[in-house]
């Protein structure tokens, strides 16, 4: 049986983790349809459609979708459920809204958060806030799994064409009214969520030379992330606390800067994908966990890395 | 209205997990164990609501073992009215534990559900989701703040992008983020009166609930360690690596 | 004065470990009907508690003789014993009929004093004691005749520059009609009454130690369970006193620790350090080789014995265990006598309560039990190791293998721990090897084994007398020594655009009280920090 893949959108577009989404469902199955909930949202259908690993969409339109709650999600997506043997989305805050719900109703024990997929059953999941790796097998007949999109890359997202199949609404849950959207608007992304980090620490020595930092991190699109030294030192403010008492950030790139690397400040950012070190002292353990390490002082160094990105044509972001 | 509160016992945050040698889970002898921290911000809300006014009971519910009724007595001494301790061993998934908590619901007919958004050791983020699925009730997933006007509740919600607000009708389920509030401190007055106070206690097996697992956990191991890198011998070597090599910028 | 609520008790015990539970339960065996209650400053029972640990169950089968069948976690037998003399590479082991008796563990067992303390806890809760977990007690309060009448509880919910947050707590006052004091070494409630009530009067100075205990799973290949190792040398030299534990415990685990003496001279000397270096040797490294370090702490123990043991008894209160300094240093056990201490507290209390006899009874009852017996006969050992190691042994041979411990004289302790150091540029600075992250480990991947943390935003626990003291004084005159002497990087020197700073990361601490005792001008004092805060020790 095929596997069933809930698009994550805005009714305009598709939101980036989709593609991680695809990419780990069709490691599953190679029959992978997505079903596309939204209204308005044919645009995004369209480029949906265009996935090469996306072999079919379901594309359902009402005014109730407007605002993707859980409660109105859910009932079309069990109707759909019969035909596939998983149903799969991002376990960022749209899916983990969703996907319980649509488990509980299908009577199945949802898979949350995995970061492999072993076989069609079994699967890799961080437990204990990443401190352990746990190997589940569900048993199953269907199987409800969110995926963690930074531990998947994204899928091709032209060449396809799939065919897209118009399905009828289900009735409105008019217990659960939707007010409002906030989005931060901010010029730099969240910390949280962001692709690109860059990080001080102590050895930045003072709260002035982290414009040094912020320089970089506009370059980048980059967020600020600190060590919790440098927080106490009063460098920056405590939001930016990267580690095991702050927060876990597990971006593309994360730059750390005059950070020794305290196992504390470890335990927040070691899942990154690519690390840099930036260090004038060589035996600092940062080191010892940096994809590319640079021993040198970081107020010869800083300037020099902002210079050099100025020479770049272009820049990711 | 009534409030009915779920609280989880796990492993302390602050302690570092160890995982067992025979990969079949992490120790948890003699290790310190604690509420669940963002349960603890679903008992302030509630207890929050209550003194407020606009709430006339709040009842803590755990399930779990024999120690576990230490979080219920904890709710007890911040304020919750009575205890509800579920007995049963072993590994519970979320949708045993939401089928539990929907008969509890069915026999103390609350009107809010509350518990926190992830407990931190499985780490699923499911039981409240779960468990609305099962009442058919809205949820409002990862409240940060919350809002009581008559039978409705308004609630802000962290979500990726930022905020969402939304309105939902009771009976809900709500389930709280760390922001939510700051729980309070159980003084040692209330210590000793939670002491008095009833904890109702519940054989999971007269239920009459299927808690078989459906999940088999074959192992539980150590995440691999990084390795270091190269180190890179200046500036402008870095960015070309980064630029051509990692492709990250 | 703030108005707070009371609580009024029979009995009021601070702190839950050894004495203090033993206090508990006696008192409750004695008279069931008497209100007792615990206050302890750690998130559990058992959780701030860190010890060897090699048991002597003369105490326990006095108090509770059935303890067999209570499901103790009394289990390992030690079935066998070595001891070394560490040379730099080499090792000499000294026959085991040549040490002391007092060295002689045979009938002991080796186990977790964090877990005996759980299960004691679990004993005086079923007797009817009230222990709360997380409630430390801040503040000695006085009747208007200057007896002590009980503790306030500390403060919750204050930020920190000292004002109330929306959470705030009061604490309360526990009021009993007798307070004992078991906080143990340093504790910094007995350290007030000591010097209110003069309690030291005519004693020596006070020693202490640092303890060390890193808990290893190890290769099966290496594990004697049962086996007690201790060694004495290298990596001190000859004018430090101090010496190494190696426990083979159940479960393939081994608890392996360093004491020094805090009387050191060189303020270069990291104690941390001399024992992650002492675990390169190569007698020691074979054995954990290939294991695994799954547990780590540090705690000051109170070494100074006969000599330098307060009066224990004052208006209103008594001062128990290691809070005291019951310590037997040539043993190195302070449970038993810890333990015992207590007991005779709660004979003291009772027969106070019922004949209104006054405390000072404590004293008489103390100078007939063998504990006054144990400790008289130990007080000779500790002061002679101030000639050096081999003196002291040599020392030790006579006094306590010919003569057991009954010469006619007492040495004395001549200083105080924090008067010992000499200025740094007078000291040789030493280089301790980097760490390898395999056998030796940086402190803060140690301290994160600990579990500690003291929540955000409270006020400093650690108090400076005089905040410019270490960068203006101390840094110039012994390198501030905090740098090194502390166990868990609390103490930093750092630059900041050239100019020195004193950082205290509070949030480090793991309650060892080694600062308190060895800043050389007592600039530091150490007080409770919220509830709840400090490490989560499991089995230690």
């Amino acid at each position: 049986m095929a596997v069933l893949l809930i698009a994550e959108h805005n009714n305009k577009e598709l939101k980036p983790f989709t593609l991680n989404a695809a990419t780990a469902a069709s490691q599953i199955d190679a029959e992978v349809h997505a079903v596309i909930i939204g209204q308005n949202s044919t645009d995004a259908a369209k480029q949906l459609s265009e996935l090469p690993v996306i072999k079919k969409v379901l594309s359902v339109e009402a005014a109730h979708y407007e605002n993707f709650t859980a409660e109105n999600y859910s009932p079309i997506i069990i109707k759909l459920a019969k035909n596939y043997s998983h149903i799969i989305c991002s376990a960022n805050t749209f899916g983990k809204n969703l996907m319980p719900r649509i488990a509980a109703h299908l009577d199945t024990s949802q898979v949350s958060d995995i970061i492999k997929v072993i076989s069609p059953d079994t699967f890799l999941r961080p437990i204990y806030a990443g401190n352990a790796f746990a190997t589940i097998k569900s048993k199953d007949e269907k199987k409800c799994v969110t995926i963690r999109p930074t531990s998947f890359d994204p899928c091709e997202s032209t060449g396809g064409s799939a065919s897209i199949e118009k399905i009828d609404a289900s009735e409105e849950f008019s217990n659960t009214k939707f007010i409002k959207r906030e989005e931060i608007k901010s010029d730099r992304p969240e910390l949280g969520t962001a692709r690109i980090v860059v990080s001080g620490g102590r050895g930045m020595q003072s709260g002035d030379n982290f414009k040094l930092i912020t320089e970089i991190a506009d370059k980048l699109g980059a967020a600020i992330g600190a060590s919790r030294a440098a927080v106490d030192a009063g460098y920056i403010s405590n939001d930016h606390q990267v580690g095991q008492t702050g927060k876990v950030v597990v971006p593309d790139l994360y730059i750390a800067i005059g950070i020794s690397g305290a196992i504390q400040h470890l335990a927040g950012m070691k899942e990154s994908k690519v690390i840099v070190a930036i260090n004038k002292d060589g035996e600092a353990p940062i080191f010892s966990v940096a994809d590319y390490g640079l021993e040198a002082d970081l107020f010869e160094a800083l300037p020099q890395f902002m210079e050099e990105l100025n020479k770049l044509n272009t820049i990711q972001k | 209205m009534k409030i009915l509160v779920a609280v989880k016992r796990v492993i302390d945050y602050n302690v570092q997990i160890r995982v067992k040698e025979d990969g079949t889970g992490v120790v948890t002898d003699n290790v310190k164990m604690s509420t669940n921290p963002p349960d603890d911000n679903a008992i302030e809300e509630a207890v929050k609501i209550k003194e407020a006014g606009k709430a006339t009971e709040v009842v803590a519910v755990t399930v779990g073992e024999e120690k576990a009724q230490e979080t219920v007595r904890k709710a007890l001494a911040v304020g919750a009215d009575k205890g509800i301790h579920v007995q049963a061993d072993g590994i519970l998934e979320p949708l045993a534990v939401s089928k539990i908590l929907q008969k509890i619901v069915d026999k103390e007919k609350p009107d809010l559900v509350f518990m926190g958004k992830q407990a931190i050791d499985d780490d699923c983020n499911q039981t409240g989701q779960m468990l609305s699925a099962l009442l058919n009730w809205p949820q409002a997933t990862f409240a940060s703040k919350i809002n009581v006007k008559d039978n409705k509740l308004e609630v802000t919600r962290e979500i990726d992008e930022g905020l969402e607000t939304i309105e939902i009708n009771v009976p809900a389920i709500v389930t709280c983020d760390l922001r939510l509030n700051e729980p309070r401190y159980a003084s040692l007055p209330n210590i000793m009166k939670a002491k008095k106070k009833p904890i109702e206690k519940i054989v999971v097996s007269e239920l009459g609930v299927d808690i078989s697992p459906r999940l088999e956990q074959l192992k539980v191991e150590e995440p691999p360690k990084r390795k270091a890198g190269i180190k890179v011998a200046n500036v402008a070597e870095l960015v070309q690596k980064l630029k051509n090599e990692a492709k990250v910028i | 004065m703030m108005s707070r609520e009371s609580m009024e008790y029979d009995v009021v015990i601070i702190g839950g470990g050894p004495s203090g539970l033993s206090t508990a339960i006696k008192l409750k065996q004695l008279d069931s009907n008497l209100n007792v209650c615990i206050l302890e400053k750690a998130s559990e029972i058992g959780a701030h508690i860190l010890s060897g640990n090699v048991f002597e169950t003369r105490a326990l089968d006095e108090l509770l003789p059935n303890w067999k069948e209570l499901n103790s976690p009394i289990k390992t037998k030690v079935n066998k014993e070595k001891f070394l003399f560490l040379g730099k590479t080499k090792s000499l082991s000294w026959p085991t009929w040549l040490l002391p008796s007092v060295q002689k563990n045979h009938k002991n067992y080796i186990i977790s004093l964090a877990n005996l303390c759980r299960w004691l806890g679990e004993q005086a809760e079923a007797l009817g004691v009230e222990i709360f977990p997380g409630f430390p007690a801040n503040e000695i309060l006085y009747t208007e005749d200057g007896s002590v009448k009980g503790v306030v509880t500390q403060d919750m919910g204050i930020d920190k520059d000292g004002n109330k947050k929306d959470s705030f707590e009061p604490g309360i006052e526990l009021l009993g009609k007798v307070t004992v004091f078991a906080e143990g070494c340093r504790g910094h409630l007995g350290k007030q009454l000591i010097k209110k009530f003069q309690l030291d009067k005519g004693k020596d100075p006070q020693q202490y130690g640092i303890g060390f205990k890193e808990i290893w799973e190890i290769d099966e290949k290496n594990h004697e369970e049962g086996l007690v190792m201790h060694t004495a040398g290298w990596p001190l030299d000859n004018n430090t006193y101090g010496g190494s534990f190696i426990y083979h415990a159940e479960n393939k685990q081994i608890f392996l620790g360093y004491v020094i003496g805090l009387d050191y001279k060189n303020p270069h000397l990291s104690p941390y350090d001399e024992f992650q270096r002492f675990k390169t040797h190569p007698d020691i490294e074979k054995i954990i080789k290939g294991g695994k370090r799954v547990s780590y702490g540090a705690r000051a123990l109170i070494e100074g014995g006969f000599q330098s043991l307060p009066r224990m008894f004052m208006p209103g209160a008594l001062l128990v265990g290691c809070d005291a300094g019951t310590l037997n240093m040539p043993k190195i056990k302070g449970s038993h006598t810890a333990m015992k201490s207590g007991i005779i507290a709660a004979e003291t209390i009772n027969e106070h309560l019922k004949e209104n006899k006054d405390l000072s009874i404590f004293e008489e009852k103390f100078n007939i039990s063998w504990l006054h017996k144990e400790l008289y006969h130990a007080r000779n050992v500790k002061p002679s190791f101030s000639w050096g190691l081999i003196l002291g042994i040599i020392f030790t041979g006579i006094d306590q293998i010919l003569f057991r411990g009954k010469l006619p004289f007492t040495l004395k302790h001549k200083h105080a721990d924090h008067d010992t150091l000499k200025p740094a540029n007078q000291m040789s600075k030493i280089n301790y090897p980097k760490y390898d992250n395999v056998i030796t480990f940086d402190k803060t991947s140690s301290v994160y084994l600990t579990g500690t943390n003291h929540t955000d935003n409270q006020p400093v626990h650690l108090k400076l007398k005089d905040p410019n003291l270490p960068i203006n004084y101390t840094l110039e005159k012994f390198d501030e020594p905090a740098q090194r002497y502390c166990p868990a990087g609390v103490y930093e020197v750092q630059k900041e655009n050239e100019v020195n700073k004193f950082v205290i990361n509070s949030q480090n601490c793991i309650h060892c009280k080694t600062c308190d005792i060895k800043e050389p001008s007592q600039n530091i004092n150490w007080v409770t920090p919220e509830g709840g805060g400090g490490p989560k020790y499991g089995n230690m």
